[in-house]
């Protein structure tokens, strides 16, 4: 408790000293302060910042901008009515559910296949750690028919769950097969490299003191991964919210069931209702800005504990 | 030796390895391994001699010269983008830095059919320069320019985000040392940075590289589907799939299918056998 204001007192003391020193600045050179960088050596500053900014704005910036520009172009009520029209909700529903259990479903595997990765030594581990990467590599499309075929009624996998009552294709259960799919890669290369560098002597202390291996893995390795885990299923969330390659050919694709947002923004387009389109969009993009705030919350609260 | 077998605390129970080990490896074969070997079967449902004539047929081979044109343009453009970007981030402080990261990495995020409509938004008939480049007869949606640009918006933080971390941990010391010499600063960058990134260079690349050619989503909304002139290898595995013709779209998604094999081949032997690669984890 003392040892904490002790810490805090320390603070002010630097945070006064910081006040008084900008008070008083130190005389400099006119038009060499670092307004907006530090002085280097390398040269190459302005030429590759320059390029930088500049096809960041024409490739990234200014097309997105279009998108939510065009939504805005629209009133206010007609903007709501098409983010909030029944069939809209329907496709956020699935598209937001299927993405939130497959990333569910991949964090538990995804946690397992990690570990197995980094702590264990089995036949055909190099081949197990690239494959992990297949999603990436794997063009969406080729994953879509290739799922599509697996879970049909009739299909290797589909003809063991029809019998089970369970229909797998065409329905919001592919739908969350093929994000199961895509996300996996996500979750294990972003738990991975914090679970090489975790210390192997903590769990050593946890377990000299008696404490049984269950205990340590429940307090003190699960807790340190925390973190990663939850970039990852974060990651893995926003890339299934956006996918479309490998859904929509085992999703079915009927509108209220199993339409997905991403179809929804291409069935817009194709009747030329580009604000609609636009409007579906801005949603999405919402839902991808959040995501990638709460990543990099959750990564500065990690940087906390280092 | 002591004959009796000492386990490390850290070290878990021989079942527990082998419940793990196998619990992943059914994990992985069934959500990984058997969609692709899926798609070889059906590819030779009809055995080989129907695969190949779906490859070798001018729609399809249109195709793969598109996917590859494509790859060809966008992969340097964002190459020479992702060192520019990483030269910039990693040896200066400014302010900002961060920011500029996150808006690099924005298409990650951005879902591959976001990325289509907003050039269709911008391009398109009803876009900002819609006028103009009907009046000028230039045709960007549905055209290969289109294609071009939605495959540069997705597959542009790639090389970026594999070359900055790299950079940055690498410092400056070594390019400081080179300009105080009295070396010039393409010099610098050809004999001094160059040389230590360019593992991590080919690593994005290769990324890149296969992300470009698979792309689907956001080339869908841009091509317009026409058939031998804005189909890509990914789109014409649709087309062919639709129509029901499953050997001649398995037989195309085959060949995507080396790509995504070779990729991970060239993946694995550039973690394995270059210095400071290894464990990385790409997108």
């Amino acid at each position: 408790m003392w040892r904490a204001r002790i810490l805090d007192d320390d603070q002010t003391m630097t945070a006064d000293t910081a006040v008084r020193r900008s008070s008083a600045p130190p005389p400099r050179q006119p038009g060499k302060r670092p307004l907006f960088r530090r002085r280097s050596a390398i040269p190459g500053f302005g030429l590759t910042m320059g390029v930088t900014l500049t096809v960041l704005s024409l490739i990234v910036l200014i097309p997105l901008s279009a998108v939510v520009l065009k939504a805005a172009h629209q009133s206010p009520a007609d903007f709501w009515a098409v983010a909030t029209s029944q069939r809209s909700m329907a496709a956020y529903r699935l598209t937001f559910g299927a993405a939130f259990v497959a990333a569910v479903i991949n964090g538990v595997f995804g946690v397992l296949t990690a570990w197995a990765l980094v702590r264990y030594d089995f036949p055909g581990k190099t081949m197990v750690n690239a494959l992990v990467d297949l999603p990436f590599a794997l063009p969406t499309a080729v994953a879509g028919i290739a799922l599509a075929t697996l879970y049909a009624p009739t299909g290797w996998v589909g003809q063991f769950l029809t019998p089970l009552g369970i229909k797998a294709a065409y329905n919001p259960v592919g739908v969350t097969i093929a994000l199961i799919f895509i996300g996996l890669p996500f979750v294990v290369r972003t738990i991975e490299p914090v679970l090489r560098d975790a210390a192997e002597d903590v769990e050593e202390a946890a377990a000299s003191l008696g404490a049984n291996r269950i205990d340590t893995i429940l307090r003190i390795v699960l807790p340190a991964l925390a973190p990663a885990w939850l970039t990852g299923f974060a990651m893995a969330f926003a890339r299934g919210v956006g996918e479309y390659g490998s859904v929509i050919f085992i999703a079915g694709n009927m509108p209220y069931k199993s339409e997905i947002a991403p179809l929804l923004i291409i069935i817009q387009l194709e009747q030329f209702e580009y604000a609609r389109a636009a409007t579906i969009a801005v949603v999405m993009l919402a839902v991808s800005f959040t995501m990638l705030l709460v990543i990099n919350a959750i990564q500065a609260w990690a940087r906390r504990f280092d | 030796m002591a004959a009796v077998s000492h386990r490390r605390a850290v070290d878990d129970p021989t079942w527990a390895k082998v419940l793990i080990v196998g619990v992943v490896m059914a994990f992985l074969a069934l959500v990984l391994i058997l969609p692709l070997a899926a798609v070889f079967v059906e590819a030779l449902r009809k055995g080989l001699g129907p695969a190949l004539d779906a490859v070798n047929n001018p729609d399809a081979l249109a195709a793969v010269k598109l996917t590859l044109i494509t790859a060809a343009i966008a992969v340097p453009f964002n190459a020479v983008f992702g060192l520019c970007a990483a030269w910039a981030i990693a040896k200066y402080e400014f302010r900002g830095k961060a920011l500029l990261i996150t808006l690099i990495d924005l298409p990650f995020s951005v879902s591959p059919v976001v990325a289509g409509l907003i050039y269709v938004l911008i391009f398109g008939l009803q876009g900002w320069f819609g006028e103009y480049l009907v009046d000028n007869d230039i045709k960007v949606i549905f055209a290969v320019p289109g294609i071009v640009l939605a495959t540069v918006f997705v597959t542009f933080p790639f090389v970026a985000r594999e070359l900055i971390p790299l950079m940055q941990e690498q410092g400056t010391s070594e390019e400081e040392a080179a300009v105080s010499m009295g070396a010039s600063g393409l010099y610098t960058f050809w004999r001094v940075t160059a040389p230590n990134v360019r593992w991590g260079l080919m690593y994005g690349v290769l990324l890149c590289n296969a992300r470009a050619m698979g792309e689907f989503g956001a080339v869908s909304v841009v091509s317009g589907h026409i058939r031998g002139l804005t189909n890509t290898m990914p789109l014409h595995v649709e087309i062919l799939y639709n129509e029901y013709d499953f050997v001649g779209a398995f037989a195309v998604a085959a060949l995507l299918c080396l790509l995504a094999v070779v990729t991970l081949v060239l993946k694995t032997a550039l973690e394995v056998g270059a210095p400071g690669m290894r464990g990385r984890g790409g997108h």
